[in-house]
Formats: C-alpha cells, structure tokens, sequence
C-alpha cells in the first residue's frame, strides 16, 4: 500500500512546511468547530500518505515530492494592490455576459464579483461563510464518501480557505453562465488553498466556467483547488476548465463529482499554464442513465510538466462515458494522461470510451499515457486507444506547398487537432474563448 | 531567351538511391509539357522536387524558375513565385475548414509576395466568382479541406485552388489517377479554362488519355530518370501504339 510505502520515507522540507503551515493557519481557518474536526482529520490523512511520488501508482509520472520541493506560506487576504492587479487582468479575460465571481490569492472578491441578485434558483454563497455558518454542509463539501481518495485533496480539505458554494434549485435552467476565475495577484509567491461546490438539483442546467491566471509574470506561486460537482436526476452541468496559470506555478486541481440518474455532464479542460499541473478528476456514476463527455487538451511548451488523470467509477448499470485526451508538446515538455475506468459488477450496459492523442513537436518532447480499464461486468462496451507521433509531415507539406510558412502550417495543424476537443464546447461564447486560449499557446511558442 | 522553368542537368537522390540521372527540361510561358513515362521512371519525383518536398537530396544540377535557384526557396516561397503542384494523392485535412484554408493560403502568398490580404468581403467573392466559373459546388466549400471527398471532388479541389491562387508555373502530378472519365473530363476542363499566354503547365502522367483533353503543344518521354525523347502531341499517340518498352529497355 501507498501508506506502507511512504511511511519509510523522511519527511521532505515541503512536508515538513506544510506541517508548520497547517498550525499556525488552523486558528484563523474558517469553519465551525465540525470543520475544525474535519480540518484536522483530513490533515493527518495527508501526513500518514504524504506528498504523493513515483512509487505510488496513481501518481506515478507526476513524482510531487520531487516536483514540490518547497511548501509556500498561505497568501495573505488581498490587499488594495492586489485586488487591483487582479482586476486589470480581468479585462482581457471577460467571457460575453458571463456572471463573473472572482477568487484572487484564494480569496472570494465581492468588489470583483457580480454576486448580486441572482437568477431564480440560483444561490451563490462564499465558501468561507458557509464553512463558519451553524449548518455548514460537512458531507457534501466531502468529495466522495472516502475523503482520503487522495493525498493532496486532503491537504485542500484541511487547509481550503474560500471558494463559492452554488446552489441550482430544481428543474432551474440558468441561461447565464457563471465564469469562476481564479487569479494570483503577483505578489510574494504563495500558496492558495481554494475549494467550490456546484450541486444541482433534479432537472436544473448550469453552465460553469473556470479559469486560472495571474497577475502578475514568473511568480512562483502554488495553487491547490477542489470542485466538488452533485447533480442531481436529469441534471445538465456544461463545464470548461481554462488552466493559463503563470509559467513558473504549481496547480494541483481536484474535480470530484457524482451524478445521479440520468444526469449529464459535458467537461473540457484545456491546460497552458504552470511549470507543474496536475488535473486529476473522480467521478462517479451513482444513478443509472448517467453520461458524461470529457474533453481535455494539454498545450505545453518549455519545460512544463502537464498530467491530466480521470478516474471515472461506473457504479450502477446503464451508463455512459467518453473520454477525448489530445496534448500538443513542444520544446521538453512532458504530458501525461491516465484515465482508469472502473465498471462494477452491477454496472452492466455500461459504454465507456477513451480515446487519448499526441503530438509532440520535437525530439525531446515526452507523452506518458496510461489507460486502465478494470471491468467487473460482462455486458458492457469499454473501449480506449492511445496515439501520439509528429505532426503529419504529408499535411504539412500540402499547406506548405499552398504557401503557408512552416509556423502558419503547424498552427493549422495544431489548430484542428485540438479543434476536436473545443469545438465539443456547447456554449459558443466559451467555446470561443477556449480557441483565444489555444490561440494564445500557439502565439506563445513562435515567439 | 531562357525559359520560365529551365531544369539542367538535375541529380536527385532518395536514401541513398539516385532516381533523377541528370535531367533537363526547358518550358516557357504560355506552353503546356506533358512529361509520360512508365511507372518508376522518376516523374512524381520530379514534381515533388519541383514543389520542394523534404526527403528528396539534390546532388546536381540545378532549376532556375523566371531565373532565381528554385531549389533553395522554401515550399512556400515558392509557392508564393507561382510554383503550384497538383498534388497526385490530395490529402484529407480533418478539422481545417475549406474556406479557412483558402483564405490562410492566398493571403500567406499575397503576404509574401508584398501585396494586401484580402478583406472577408473580397476573398468570399473571389471565392463564388472562381468556383462559379469551374462549376464547383457551394457545399463542398463549407467542409473540411477533402474531407470525405470522392477522388473527382479532391482534384476539382485542386483546380479550384489553382484558379484561386493564380500560379504561373502549373505541375500536374498524374491528375488521371483514381478518375472515371467523366471526372477526368470536368477537371480537364478546369485546367483549359486556365491556360493563359501567361502561364506555364507540366503535365505529368503514365497514360496518353489524359492528354485527350489537355492537349499539350510539347510531350516528353521519361525514363529511368531521365527525358529520353521530346516531340510534339503526336509524340503521345505514338506512346499509345508502341509502349515504353524502347525505352525502358523491357521487351514489348
């Protein structure tokens, strides 16, 4: 077992910072004293398993001890400063008429946000206050029944300071899409420790988009975020992940979800930004009818380190998954993909598909695909596939010989691999911003 | 007067194995070339050369286009000097509007060349006013590039491309190949629709058939690598009657 296996290790200067962190913070953390217990629990799971390396097997090309060498200090609730760094780089980012709610240094900015007057059904309320109010739910805040599904979604668990709860009542079809952002001003590196729930119940609609960037250029800084997902019966949650965290960060995301009967849920997650990424989702089918497409594409370049992993648990009978994975690599850039699909004895008629695709631009570029299908029903249709080469040099030749210098004709090409993914987007206001941020990565590594 | 295209004494190699012995071939502007010649006789490496696909070594030789090195320009420069291939195998290009890559492609050369992109307004007009005079159909424009096209469609697709991008130096890689004879005979009439005083075309092709409907005022016959014989038109029709064995060196 992982546990048995850490346990022989010393404690890295990260583990060890993360200790004193978690301390000195725990008075300040928001939270009744039920959080406070949680808090505590979920920060001893963290220390008996520790930052997670290459010996354990989920983790496996993402060796986080190795990669995290240092734990920085909680970033401190934003100043003037800050709020107004943040607000500049909002600008550009503006997503059509998009209700925009704001996170900068981990903390929830009402000033940036437009959490006034909501549509019906619709509850918008900082983690923060929730977690301090009487009835603050404990369970559902829990990414799944087990909270120690892993090491560093306890770590968040002990140390998340704000995010937002969303609440859409039932049969609620919120036309307006909530755009969270998280921003890092740029101040002292740190770190930030953000948490959000999005729970819908039966029958509701919600578009939700999150996005990652900075304020300000090479600042170290660490992010830890968890989304916790319910939907209830016949819900539809379209959601977009927009990772363009500054290239010297660490993000580590957590997306655990649960769907109940004939819920559906559409995911994209694009990944540019951070030295060191890790996008790690856990799903899990609890009612039966329930489908859910994942989209994701990791745009990497330099020496950044992208890993993308899916577990998705096929519980109940009756459902579906797709799983489209493209990654585009230049310079030393590793990428990594694994999506385990678990069907359960009882999960017959399941229809789970993988499909994961590379290109890597130069020779020393890395893509690390690991599919795992663990099927335990016998009428099920499972499926995966894993390709990664050079760009078509046949392709690019034809656009070549049209005239296309070779930068313009490999961004064709970039453009329509990863197109695939994005053009799966529903909403076409997120839909584009999704090409402007592959636009971005594209107009990034020419320059 | 040196010709628009003059090939001297060209040497190409493929890993290591020499397929082009020293070729040479003068066309002026205003000619059509066809170049006939058994399977393996160097032709599509000719065209590739000439386009500047990558795996191909030059080892001597040289080709002059309107008199600059042609082999030392980029796929694209050239492209942009009026050199367009006809590819033999057009490919599917998954993801890439036909209209995206049209527009990328004409303005990259315009780009080049120093003259302004066109505005939406003006390529989208261009665009109706070329496909209108081939005949070519509004839908096949609105799909990816060749995507799912049948083997008349992708090298209408060709032509269409060629008459968009208005080259003066035309390389028709084996247009024949995969065509019954009605589509043979659509994408001919596309390509006599562009013969102008101005512009040059090497037809190259296995079959005399091809040459039924663009007639060529010079017709080469190529083999191991080299022109064995030049002629006029009815050098093609004798083709037809005797073969290539005279001059593959293969009995009849």
């Amino acid at each position: 077992m992982a546990d048995n296996m850490t346990s022989g290790l010393e404690k890295t200067g990260a583990e060890q910072a993360l200790a004193q962190g978690f301390a000195a913070a725990r008075p300040r953390l928001p939270g009744a004293d039920g959080v406070d217990a949680l808090r505590a629990r979920a920060f001893g799971t963290f220390e008996q398993k520790g930052l997670p390396h290459r010996r354990v097997e989920d983790w496996k090309y993402t060796d986080l001890r190795a990669l995290m060498r240092e734990a920085l200090p909680m970033a401190p609730l934003p100043d003037k400063d800050a709020l107004a760094r943040a607000q500049a780089v909002l600008a550009p980012h503006a997503l059509g008429n998009a209700r925009r709610i704001v996170l900068v240094d981990g903390a929830l900015a009402p000033q940036l946000s437009d959490l006034d007057s909501p549509e019906r059904g619709l509850s918008l309320r900082p983690l923060a206050a929730v977690l301090a109010s009487r009835d603050a739910p404990v369970g559902a805040l829990m990414a799944q029944p087990d909270e120690a599904v892993d090491p560093l979604l306890s770590l968040n668990t002990a140390l998340m300071t704000d995010g937002i709860v969303i609440d859409v009542a039932e049969n609620a079809r919120i036309a307006r899409p909530v755009h969270l952002v998280h921003v890092a001003s740029g101040g002292e590196p740190a770190a930030m420790y953000t948490r959000s729930l999005v729970r819908l119940a039966a029958g509701a609609h919600l578009t939700l988009v999150e996005q990652f960037v900075a304020g300000a250029a090479d600042v170290a800084y660490q992010v830890n975020d968890a989304l916790v997902m319910e939907l209830g019966a016949g819900a539809r949650l379209d959601h977009s992940r927009l990772m363009e965290d500054d290239m010297a960060a660490i993000n580590v995301s957590t997306l655990a979800v649960k769907l109940g009967d004939n819920a559906h849920l559409a995911t994209f997650n694009l990944t540019s930004g951070a030295s060191v990424s890790r996008y790690q989702a856990f799903i899990r089918f609890e009612g039966s009818g329930a489908n859910v497409e994942t989209n994701g594409v990791n745009l990497l370049k330099g020496s950044q380190h992208g890993d993308t992993s899916m577990f998705l648990d096929h519980a109940v009978p009756g459902c579906s998954s797709r799983e489209v994975f493209r990654a585009v690599l230049d310079g030393r850039a590793r990428s990594v993909f694994q999506g385990r699909i678990v069907v359960r004895p009882d999960a017959q008629k399941t229809d789970a598909r993988m499909m994961t695709r590379a290109i890597l631009l130069t020779d020393e570029a890395e893509s690390d695909s690991k599919p795992e299908l663990e099927i335990y029903a016998d009428d099920v249709a499972c499926s995966h596939g894993s390709t990664s080469g050079a760009l078509d040099q046949g392709l690019l030749f034809y656009l070549r010989a049209r005239g296309l210098p070779e930068p313009e004709a490999q961004a064709m090409l970039i453009q329509a691999f990863v197109g695939e993914t994005i053009e799966a987007i529903a909403d076409d206001v997120v839909r584009e911003a999704a090409l402007q941020a592959a636009a971005r990565y594209l107009t990034a590594r020419r320059t | 007067m040196a010709g628009m295209l003059e090939i001297r004494n060209l040497q190409v190699r493929v890993e290591e194995r020499e397929i082009l012995h020293g070729l040479s071939l003068s066309v002026n502007k205003g000619e059509v070339h066809a170049i006939m010649g058994p399977n393996g006789s160097g032709k599509s490496t000719l065209s590739h050369v000439l386009a500047g696909k990558p795996g191909y070594e030059v080892t001597g030789g040289e080709v002059l286009f309107n008199g600059e090195d042609l082999l030392a320009m980029e796929p694209d420069e050239r492209a942009a000097k009026g050199v367009f291939l006809a590819f033999q195998y057009p490919v599917e290009i998954p993801g890439v509007a036909t209209m995206t890559f049209l527009r990328t492609a004409l303005n990259a050369q315009r780009k080049a060349r120093g003259e302004g992109e066109l505005s939406t307004p003006e390529f989208m007009k261009k665009v109706r006013d070329v496909a209108g005079r081939l005949g070519i159909a509004q839908d096949m424009l609105k799909r990816g590039v060749n995507v799912g096209f049948s083997g008349g469609e992708k090298k209408r697709n060709e032509v269409l491309q060629m008459a968009l991008l208005e080259p003066s130096l035309c390389i028709l890689d084996e247009m024949d190949s995969g065509l019954d004879i009605d589509a043979l005979r659509i994408a001919s009439e596309g390509v006599n629709l562009l013969r102008s005083p101005d512009r040059a075309m090497v037809v190259i092709t296995h079959y005399q058939r091809l040459l039924n409907y663009i007639v060529p005022d010079v017709v080469h016959v190529m083999a191991k690598g080299r022109i064995m014989k030049s002629g006029g038109k009815e050098l093609a029709l004798e083709l037809e009657q005797s073969g290539y064995a005279e001059y593959t060196g293969a009995a009849a």
